[in-house]
């Protein structure tokens, strides 16, 4: 569904992000992106999401080139605050976007409220943004791409600011609304133990410049489970072999 | 909250008193002549009497129409004006410039090409306060769109909106109390620029008209300071109108 070849980008000021990356996601598969901190994974993410031209290779999207912005995309930023429009309550914040699917103004708010009760936000939708903590913040703009039915779902470290909880509680809602409608993920984080756990395949990039270190399959049962996913042995293998590339890179 | 909000009225109050008991005492005791400077219950008294009288409400009338239309042309002009050139990133440094250049220029020293390009006393008052208010809103607003989180029409984008559906969700919102800032400093000026181009170009009606009646026979100080009052309590009411729209539209900007 995905493919992209020999991917690489410099900035303007000469600063080297990204250098022959190889990567590609079939159809309804859930990829997640480890790797040390300026490793140019959000360059990446911006790459594919078709937001920055990259000065090297080609993203292929369904065999066609990225040269703008996709259809059927959502991306779920890093800093989710700057990411969620002050002006428009929670639930018309998630509504929006929801145009670009052309649903009546009805349909789009009960879709957005049906999305924000996903993510346990129901009692929060007609707050504005800085009304709620930064946790919450995060659930709504995850709430938002979900409601937005993408083929591709970019999120870049999108668990990073909730309590373990909720944290636990957002992977297995990911999990569950993945088989839908054939979503494709590619997911950004910086905790191995979770790119285990929700991921079909863990790839490891380099430090920067950023290129594919090691690209593992992960072959744990399905559903999975935060205890029993967590002590299999298979698990902890893997958590330690992602752990161990993340090292050498 | 509501403690703090009569405390601050009752200091304003204070403030308020504390001058007009002053001015009052400075003419009583004749520390100021009386002629040139009436005791200011003296000039209260006038302001209220004035605001029955059908001849003087006319004048105010006149000035208020021509300000406001003014400021209403103005913002017409400066707001889409500015969107176009703020989302131009070439146009944008280059506008700024020409503006930063045009806009030091008194309004008022335009007064006499005005009366020479438009005659007409009140076409004369309504371009030179929409010329005098186009600046401040169209500086605004083009600071205003810089002001525009690029990861916020990033997000948009990154949904698939168009510039024009960015421009319209994202930056205009974004920028918006920005304008509504240009728009109450447009209205101060432009109450100047109105009087003084009622006082300069002359015309039928206006506050400006008014009080240069009021020159005339030995001249009347008390009816000056009244009328020169009463532009003041439209500056003051259009300023606390605005600020109330934005306390309340842009409650998110509080935070």
């Amino acid at each position: 569904m995905l493919e992209i070849k020999a991917l690489g980008h410099t900035y303007a000021d000469g600063h080297r992000a990204l250098t022959g990356i190889d990567l590609g996601l079939e159809r309804g598969e859930l990829v997640c992106l480890v790797g040390p901190s300026g490793c140019g994974k959000s360059t990446l993410l911006r790459c594919i999401a078709g937001l920055q031209r990259p000065t090297e290779g080609t993203v292929l999207l369904e065999g066609q080139a990225v040269e703008r912005v996709p259809d059927g995309l959502a991306v779920v930023f890093q800093d989710y605050t700057r990411s969620l429009f002050p002006w428009l309550s929670v639930r018309d914040n998630v509504a929006l976007v929801l145009r670009r699917r052309g649903l009546a103004r009805a349909a789009r708010r009960a879709a957005a409220e049906e999305a924000l009760e996903a993510v346990g936000l129901a009692a929060a939708a007609r707050k504005y943004p800085w009304q709620l903590s930064g946790g919450m913040q995060q659930r709504a703009a995850i709430a938002r791409a979900l409601a937005y039915r993408p083929q591709l779902l970019l999120m870049d470290e999108p668990f990073g600011s909730v309590d373990a909880q909720t944290r636990e509680d957002l992977e297995d809602l990911l999990l569950s609304v993945r088989g839908d409608h054939g979503m494709t993920i590619l997911l950004v984080t910086h905790d191995i133990d979770e790119s285990v756990y929700v991921g079909d395949r863990v790839v490891v990039l380099t430090g920067a410049p950023g290129s594919v270190h090691t690209d593992l399959p992960v072959r744990l049962p399905s559903p999975r489970d935060q205890i029993g996913t967590r002590e299999d042995p298979a698990f902890v293998a893997l958590r330690a072999e992602v752990g161990r590339a993340v090292r050498r890179t | 909250m509501a403690a703090d909000r009569a405390r601050r009225m009752l200091l304003g109050a204070l403030g308020v008193l504390l001058v007009l008991g002053a001015l009052e005492t400075a003419s009583r005791t004749g520390l100021v002549d009386t002629e040139s400077v009436p005791p200011a219950t003296e000039i209260l008294a006038r302001a209220v009497e004035m605001a029955g009288d059908g001849e003087f409400g006319g004048h105010l009338g006149a000035t208020v129409g021509a300000w406001l239309t003014g400021v209403l042309l103005a913002v017409a002009f400066a707001v889409p004006a500015g969107l176009i050139l703020g989302s131009v990133p070439l146009l944008d440094r280059a506008s700024l410039i020409v503006v930063e250049l045009l806009r030091p220029i008194p309004s008022v020293a335009l007064i006499p090409l005005a009366i020479l390009v438009f005659a007409e006393p009140a076409r004369v008052e309504r371009s030179l306060v929409c010329y005098a208010c186009l600046w401040p809103i169209l500086l605004n607003t083009l600071y205003g769109l810089r002001e525009v989180d690029p990861l916020a029409k990033e997000t948009l984008r990154s949904f698939g909106f168009g510039p024009l559906s960015v421009l319209a969700r994202v930056s205009l919102p974004s920028a918006a109390p920005f304008v509504l800032t240009g728009v109450r400093i447009a209205l101060a000026v432009g109450l100047v620029v109105a009087v003084s181009a009622e006082l300069r170009a002359g015309g039928e009606s206006g506050l400006g008209i008014y009080l240069l009646a009021t020159q005339s026979g030995g001249g009347r100080p008390d009816l000056m300071l009244a009328g020169a009052l009463w532009a003041g309590v439209l500056g003051l009411v259009a300023n606390g109108l605005l600020v109330g729209v934005e306390r309340r539209a842009f409650r998110w900007r509080v935070r």
